[in-house]
């Protein structure tokens, strides 16, 4: 277990200034969208990220490459810090890290045939070589066939419009994919499709996934470890066995039992926790534990304390004051 | 609401300032007044170049035009406005008469323009798609495209040229606000004058109007909640006015008061061709002479128009559509 | 199909579109074959004027189809030449009003910030005031600022007026390719060639000009049409460019209806008058066949 991380999140915060507009004036607001996350992947592994909108996941995923600036925290990648990194040296790390994004119908260009939008990578990356023969590779890679690369977006079903995307994300062979909710526009009956793609490129490139989810079902089958989010702060961390076993956070706890249990005679019995009310606003997040407006086990004391991110001693850490 | 419109006003003074300095800045540099000054009084000693450039502020510099445009501003609010370039005149009383002469006009003129076609709008917004629509279109797209002045060019030709060599008699002035020499008021010659610049103008108009009107209820027409309205069983006349009009007149309100500076633009032409004396033909004659101390009034008077018109547009709208808030 | 083939699809449909586009193409050759279509020179009686026989005022007839002006010059080879240089005036300046709009609206969305807070305020200042006022102000300045004088010429020149059109136009432009490139530029696609490393000038050229390509023609066009319009008012009121010796402008002929007017020579009104119309209408009708084939709202499925 001595295997160097391939990416390293350490103490990752993103405030956000928001301007709203009340007649003339604009008054300024700070958002917390992700406060102290920390985090590791270690190559060929995936880690799961998951937590409702507005968790801050997403931006977490867009820190990771710095499509956002991060405002503070460190993200290094192969061992490089990212933070603060020269312009021109995070181009050429571009290569080896790459993102795959939520809505298929907005990520490709819908000017560009689809060959060209996987060739973009390797013309900005200026890499040698032929790039039409390596656009029909990466199609039949992804499951397409090679004669759709002079095709548009437009003509292709959001299904293969992803594929399109993950192909366009492999295209500079890159070490780690952030893979922002790659499947939750997707209708279910592809949503596996993708998904299982997604396992063997994996095991066929030796990829290193972040894997963001808003529900566990998605994240349980390919990940090696699971982070849950709330409201901009990791709340538990454990490996996908024992997340799903031995789920000690409320929260966690809720998610796993919202998701459908194959067997009806289970599913019938099983008791749901339900979640009350909305996630609070990360303009004003409420005190001590972020989750206690909601939490059923809550108490006086969890406004009072934020509970620390503990590892308890099984290699599982967990931020509540009364874990299971 | 109270406070809505304050900060907005409070918010118009700096504007205007900072609008009003910017055009000083342009004119002194446009016009030179000190040179127009020279041109007409070619003989005028050192000491009198002197006591101009003192009374009117004709500083160089930008330190110089801060301080100008401030000695300006002071004589402007106090009514102690310099005297015109050309024969010395006073500014303000031929000033006062072009804005009667425009308001006049330009009220009419956008009162009758706005009325006409937004029912223009109306009318084919009902029926779109068919001939009717296709003709009112057409021939607003025509009136676009059209500038104000060709308009009059032609007009003047068919009612004014032609229709005396036809029938004798001219059938509508084509200048001026009273013949040449009348004196006195008189309403059915006055009327008579504006009969032409208010058509050429009220084109323009009906035609911009008739489009918005056209496509904004259009929009409104097609929309979900009158398609609910509508299946609830209310009648299309009750459907048309208690919610499609309403809706649909929203956005145009705004636009309507954005707009005053393209109608007021049109009138100045149109005011040229028809040697209407008003604010149009006050600009364009003080334009020619270079004169400084008339062209810079109209221009202040122009800033205050165009930002209280921006103002009324965003009051009209917090007031129209219930989903702008006001903090 | 790809989008630009849908679009050409879409703007065959639009009737009137096509018709203008055909009846503008017909002028664009006529005034390039100019030597071949117009009868007479620019500046050529149409016969040598004698007290028995004047050729000033002529109606018109076969040696002038539309007839002559003051001193006997065929109104229909003036319009020919007239309209060549309006018509050039108004593709240059619309050319080059775009060209710098699209730089600094695409310059200002993307940094946001103070430069756009400028932008925006600056060209409301701009539009509010009536165009012929703005542009009268902006010539004079133009015209009285030394320095400028080697730049932008003699205020009569063609150069003069093309730089005082593109300084007056690109405000249009730059509002728009601002917006573009406001909304564009939060949709992944753009996200996502930043993620591959793409930099702010291969983004822009890439991916935000051809998006909007679509808008930034449609906007092109209007700025042609508004600039033959801005040249004949100019020209109309006396402040025009004057193309040299006899040279005449769609402006200056339809300045010079002023004085046949109450004389009563129809002609030399009624011809400027109905083909300026006709250009800035054909142009308009072009305009908005391109917006309605551009509009993404039309675009089928996204």
């Amino acid at each position: 277990m001595t295997v160097e991380p391939i990416l390293a999140v350490d103490g990752l915060v993103k405030h956000f200034t928001v301007k709203t507009a009340r007649g003339v004036r604009a008054y300024k607001n700070t958002v917390q969208a992700v406060s102290n996350v920390s985090f590791s992947v270690r190559p060929g592994e995936t880690l799961g990220l998951v937590g409702e909108s507005g968790s801050g996941k997403t931006t977490v995923g867009r820190c990771i490459l710095r499509l956002i600036e991060p405002t503070a925290g460190s993200v290094r990648f192969q061992g490089e810090e990212l933070v603060g990194m020269r312009a021109e040296r995070l181009r050429e790390l571009r290569r080896d890290m790459q993102i795959v994004f939520q809505d298929p119908y907005a990520s490709l260009d819908p000017r560009l045939t689809v060959g060209t939008s996987i060739a973009e990578p390797l013309e900005v990356q200026r890499i040698p070589g032929d790039h039409r023969a390596r656009v029909k590779e990466l199609l039949e890679l992804v499951g397409l066939s090679p004669d759709h690369s002079r095709r548009f977006p437009h003509e292709f079903s959001g299904g293969q419009r992803q594929r399109i995307g993950i192909a366009r994300a492999l295209a500079s062979n890159p070490k780690l994919l952030v893979l922002d909710e790659p499947v939750s526009a997707l209708d279910v009956s592809i949503q596996a499709g993708v998904v299982n793609l997604l396992a063997d490129l994996q095991d066929q490139l030796g990829l290193a996934y972040v894997f963001i989810a808003h529900d566990l079902s998605v994240v349980r089958h390919v990940s090696h470890n699971v982070a849950v989010m709330y409201l901009g702060k990791l709340v538990e961390v454990a490996t996908a066995e024992t997340l799903y076993e031995r789920a000690s956070h409320p929260y966690t706890r809720a998610l796993l039992s919202a998701i459908p249990v194959p067997d009806p005679g289970v599913e019938r019995g099983r008791r749901r926790i339900m979640l009350e009310g909305d996630v609070p606003s990360p303009i004003d997040p409420p005190s001590g534990c972020r989750f206690r407006t909601r939490c059923p086990k809550a108490q006086d004391h969890c406004a009072v304390e934020e509970p620390a991110l503990v590892d308890r001693g099984q290699g599982h850490p967990v931020a509540c004051h009364f874990p299971d | 609401m109270f406070r809505f419109v304050m900060r907005r006003l409070m918010w118009a003074l700096p504007m205007t300032l900072i609008i009003t300095f910017v055009v000083y800045v342009a004119l002194r540099v446009g016009t030179d007044p000190l040179a127009s000054y020279l041109r007409v009084n070619q003989r005028a000693s050192e000491k009198k170049i002197q006591q101009y450039i003192e009374t009117n502020g004709l500083y160089e510099g930008f330190g110089g035009y801060v301080r100008g445009y401030l000695q300006w501003l002071q004589g402007f609010v106090t009514f102690d406005w310099p005297r015109s370039i050309k024969g010395s005149r006073e500014v303000w009383p031929e000033f006062r008469d072009a804005m009667f002469n425009t308001l006049r006009l330009g009220l009419t003129a956008t009162f009758l323009g706005i009325l006409i076609g937004l029912s223009f709008g109306i009318f084919v917004a009902l029926k779109p798609g068919g001939l009717r629509d296709a003709t009112v279109s057409t021939s607003s797209f025509v009136a676009i495209s059209t500038p104000p002045y060709v308009s009059a060019l032609l007009l003047q030709l068919l009612f004014a040229v032609y229709w005396s060599k036809w029938f004798g008699q001219s059938l509508l002035p084509t200048s001026g606000v009273y013949p040449p020499g009348h004196r006195g008021f008189d309403l059915v010659l006055m009327i008579k004058h504006m009969i032409l610049p208010v058509t050429v103008v009220v084109i323009q108009v009906v035609a911009v109007y008739a489009r918005y009107m056209r496509a904004s209820l259009l929009e409104v027409l097609n929309s979900e909640y009158m398609r609910t309205a509508r299946s609830k069983g209310i009648s299309e006349r009750r459907v048309l006015v208690r919610h499609a009009l309403r809706n649909a007149l929203i956005p145009i309100v705004t636009v309507a008061a954005i707009d005053i500076g393209a109608i007021l633009g049109g009138l100045i032409i149109t005011e040229r061709i028809f040697s209407y004396p008003g604010l149009g033909d006050f600009f364009l004659g003080a334009y020619d002479n270079g004169d400084f101390p008339q062209m810079m009034p109209w221009m202040f008077f122009f800033t205050l128009v165009v930002i209280a018109f921006n103002l009324l547009a965003d009051v009209l709208y917090a007031v129209l559509d219930p989903r702008i808030r006001l903090g | 199909m790809s989008p630009r083939r849908m679009a050409v699809r879409r703007f065959v449909k639009h009737r009137a579109a096509l018709i203008s586009l055909i009846i503008l193409g017909i002028m664009v050759l006529f005034i390039l074959l100019a030597p071949f279509t117009a009868r007479y020179g620019v500046n050529e009686a149409v016969f040598k004027t004698s007290p028995e026989k004047p050729n000033s005022f002529l109606s018109p007839r076969g040696i002038a189809w539309l007839g002559t002006d003051d001193i006997g010059r065929d109104l229909y080879s003036r319009l020919i030449y007239g309209l060549r240089v309006s018509i050039l005036i108004g593709l240059a300046s619309a050319f080059f009003g775009t060209i710098l709009g699209v730089a600094i609206g695409a310059v200002a969305g993307l940094r946001g910030g103070w430069i756009d807070d400028l932008l925006m305020r600056v060209t409301d200042l701009f539009l509010a005031f009536p165009f012929l006022v703005t542009l009268l102000v902006l010539r004079s300045v133009m015209s009285n600022v030394p320095w400028l004088k080697p730049i932008v010429g003699n205020p009569t020149s063609i150069r003069f007026v093309v730089i005082l059109f593109v300084l007056f136009g690109w405000m249009g432009v730059a509002r728009l390719m601002r917006g573009q490139v406001l909304a564009l530029k939060e949709r992944e696609f753009v996200e996502a060639a930043r993620a591959l490393g793409a930099s702010n000038t291969r983004i822009v050229l890439r991916h935000l000009l051809p998006n909007s390509a679509g808008p930034i023609l449609v906007a092109l066009t209007f700025a042609v049409s508004g600039n033959i319009i801005a040249e004949a008012t100019l020209g109309f009121f006396g402040y025009g460019p004057q193309p040299g010796a006899g040279a005449t402008s769609l402006g200056k002929l339809v300045g010079g209806a002023k004085g046949a007017l109450l004389p009563g020579y129809w002609w030399l009104v009624v011809f400027p008058c109905v083909i300026l119309i006709l250009v800035s209408l054909c142009v308009n009708f072009v305009g908005d066949g391109l917006r309605d084939a551009t509009d993404p709202k039309l675009d089928g499925n996204r």
